[in-house]
């Protein structure tokens, strides 16, 4: 998505517009060659370079690693020297049950957390719009957007903690009303519920802080002239305020869609137990498990590569059908 | 529409249930932090007995006193302190000058280098990879691993170069008269008039180095190396994966209840220390580079 797109920027726009117009004049006179131009505008290539160089040795040099998937990778002959063959790693992947119940998961996980995920901080953004007293409103957000920047590890601690079968709070509720203490962790009807929710609990909140942005870009006018029409709160919300951040909405939906693969496997690392492996285990902790803790380095690394290529496919597809509908993209 | 008149009963009674869901949503985000905070100073055998609910029962410190006696907790401590200090001036080192050059539109190929940088944003190599090529280039169990692996992310370059970008080339006018190079108009004119943008980028490494977790475990072996939340993932799994290891530690005083949550609280605070700052910049930072790229 390019700046000029972008619904929430506004007003440095127009200066933009006017200094990047300037450039470009000022560019007809400027010398062509490149030598002359290095000469001139090197300092800027010194700036550049660091930051290049550190794309290509930690980002872009694993990529050419990935080639492994493709090869019967050994330590001792490194990436380059293990020979080739083909696509042998995925016709285990495929064959291979936990493999199968791994994407399986992590499908199932994502759609929760696209379900009951997605419109919470849309919900909450405009619930928060909604309210005149404006102590309430800054104390209620300064709460709500503390646990997005807590660790996973304290967070899962929290939820193991108050979970826990003997002396947790979960199981004290249960208690009052005669139910029997349960070992939520160990039950695996019970993890995706308790991993869907916790995602939920810590980051709705400071998600919500986008499309408060987008509501405050909203013309004030077309409030006035509802009121003027008497309009009520609740129409002004849905026929103003709602259709006004549809925008976006979508944009946001496509990076929830474009990362749907990228489901947050350190919480489930830290949630996860053997006993509950049937429903929580997703394609990045069975990567995990089995190349980094198991040395199935080539293995691992290709269901990374069927992963992130699915991701991809999965941005470029959901940008381009939002291209289509709604002339709102990512690009 | 703060401002707005209140006419109808109707939209009393909307924004009275709107105030009343909202109050419910941010006392149920504040209450595990509560409990968590009255369950580490109360008492091994009533936390045991799940009798804190709201505050603290039989209070003691006794827990606390376990866990700030135990000389790892002090070191993985120190080791947070470390990646974190570092690992930020680390990454502001590469993201101000890199980001300053994209927003250059004078910059060669500026169109490609944008592109190389969002396309890490897209793909991935993934874990394995990354995990061998750092392995490869001889960085496993070191603090300069953890410290260069990172410091780099297509998000925080992304961000810094758009608010570049909104700076009003007249701005730099003067300094450019009084012959100034690229590296002091970036000293002397932008890095001033983004402070706030920079702010929120130091404040977004700061945050993620301290609460790095998943990284450290996997490149990390050596136990004076490892940083507080990987310490604290330990302490956990250890305490809760073992009942009967669990079952030694509870005495009238502590209990592997009390003594998680203390480490929890202990290593909550900083974050809470520096709440404020955060709350001031990272809503902006959000804006300026959330969704874009």
């Amino acid at each position: 998505m390019t700046r000029e797109q972008d619904p929430t920027v506004g007003q440095t726009e127009t200066l933009v517009v006017e200094a990047r117009e300037a450039q470009r004049h000022r560019k007809v006179g400027q010398l062509e060659r490149v030598g002359d131009h290095l000469k001139r505008e090197w300092q800027l290539y010194v700036m550049l370079i660091p930051t290049i160089l550190w794309l290509l040795v930690f980002l872009y040099k694993p990529m050419y690693g990935l080639q492994i998937a493709f090869k019967d990778y050994s330590i001792f002959r490194g990436v380059a020297g293990s020979p080739w063959i083909g696509l042998e790693h995925f016709q285990t992947l495929f064959g291979n049950d936990q493999f199968i119940r791994a994407l399986k998961n992590t499908i199932i996980i994502s759609f929760y957390g696209l379900i009951f995920g997605f419109p919470m901080p849309i919900i909450l953004a405009l619930m928060f719009n909604e309210i005149l007293v404006q102590t309430f409103k800054k104390t209620a957000q300064t709460i709500v957007y503390l646990p997005h920047f807590v660790s996973s590890v304290i967070i899962a601690g929290i939820v193991i903690t108050a979970f826990s079968p003997s002396a947790g709070i979960v199981n004290t509720f249960l208690g009052w009303f005669g139910m029997e203490s349960i070992y939520f962790l160990t039950k695996p009807e019970w993890f995706r519920p308790i991993f869907v929710g916790t995602g939920i609990w810590q980051e709705a909140g400071f998600q919500s802080i986008v499309y408060l942005a987008a509501i405050a870009g909203v013309s004030p006018t077309l409030y006035e002239s509802a009121v003027v029409d008497g309009a009520s709160r609740w129409q002004m919300m849905w026929k103003i305020t709602v259709p006004s951040i549809l925008p976006t909405i979508i944009i946001m939906l496509i990076i929830r869609i474009g990362n749907m693969l990228e489901v947050s496997f350190e919480m489930i690392i830290l949630l996860y137990q053997p006993a509950t492996y049937s429903t929580a285990d997703v394609v990045n902790t069975f990567i995990y498990r089995q190349g980094i803790q198991g040395g199935q380095y080539d293995l691992a690394a290709a269901a990374g590569l069927f992963n992130a290529v699915v991701a991809f496919v999965l941005v470029m597809t959901a940008n381009t059908i939002s291209k289509r509908y709604s002339r709102t993209s990512l690009w | 529409m703060t401002n707005m008149n209140l006419y109808s009963r109707g939209d009393k009674l909307f924004v009275i249930i709107n105030m009343v869901l909202i109050a419910l949503f941010t006392l149920s985000t504040l209450y595990p932090f509560i409990y968590i905070a009255s369950l580490s100073m109360s008492t091994g055998f009533e936390a045991r007995a799940g009798n804190v609910i709201l505050t603290p029962v039989g209070f003691t410190l006794e827990a606390y006193k376990q866990v700030l006696s135990e000389p790892l907790f002090w070191t993985s401590y120190m080791n947070t302190f470390i990646y974190t200090i570092f690992g930020t001036l680390m990454s502001l080192a590469f993201i101000i000058p890199g980001a300053y050059a994209l927003s250059r539109s004078q910059l060669y190929g500026r169109r490609f280098w944008n592109l190389m940088v969002a396309f890490t944003m897209w793909f991935n190599a993934g874990l394995i990879p990354f995990f061998l090529n750092m392995r490869d280039l001889g960085l496993l169990d070191s603090y300069f691993g953890i410290i260069i692996g990172f410091a780099v992310n297509g998000f925080n370059i992304i961000l810094l170069r758009n608010f570049f970008e909104g700076i009003p080339q007249s701005f730099e006018e003067a300094a450019r008269m009084d012959g100034a190079n690229e590296f002091q108009v970036l000293w002397k004119v932008y890095m001033p008039l983004s402070k706030p943008a920079i702010a929120t980028v130091a404040l977004f490494c700061i945050v993620s180095r301290w609460n790095g977790f998943f990284w450290a475990m996997v490149l990390l072996q050596d136990e004076d190396k490892i940083p507080l939340q990987v310490y604290l993932r330990k302490v956990i799994a250890d305490l809760s994966d073992d009942e009967e290891f669990a079952n030694t530690l509870l005495t009238s005083a502590y209990s592997f209840e009390t003594v998680s949550a203390a480490i929890i609280v202990c290593s909550i605070i900083p974050i809470l220390l520096i709440y404020p700052f955060l709350q001031k910049y990272f809503s902006k930072g959000i804006l300026l580079g959330g969704v874009k790229e």
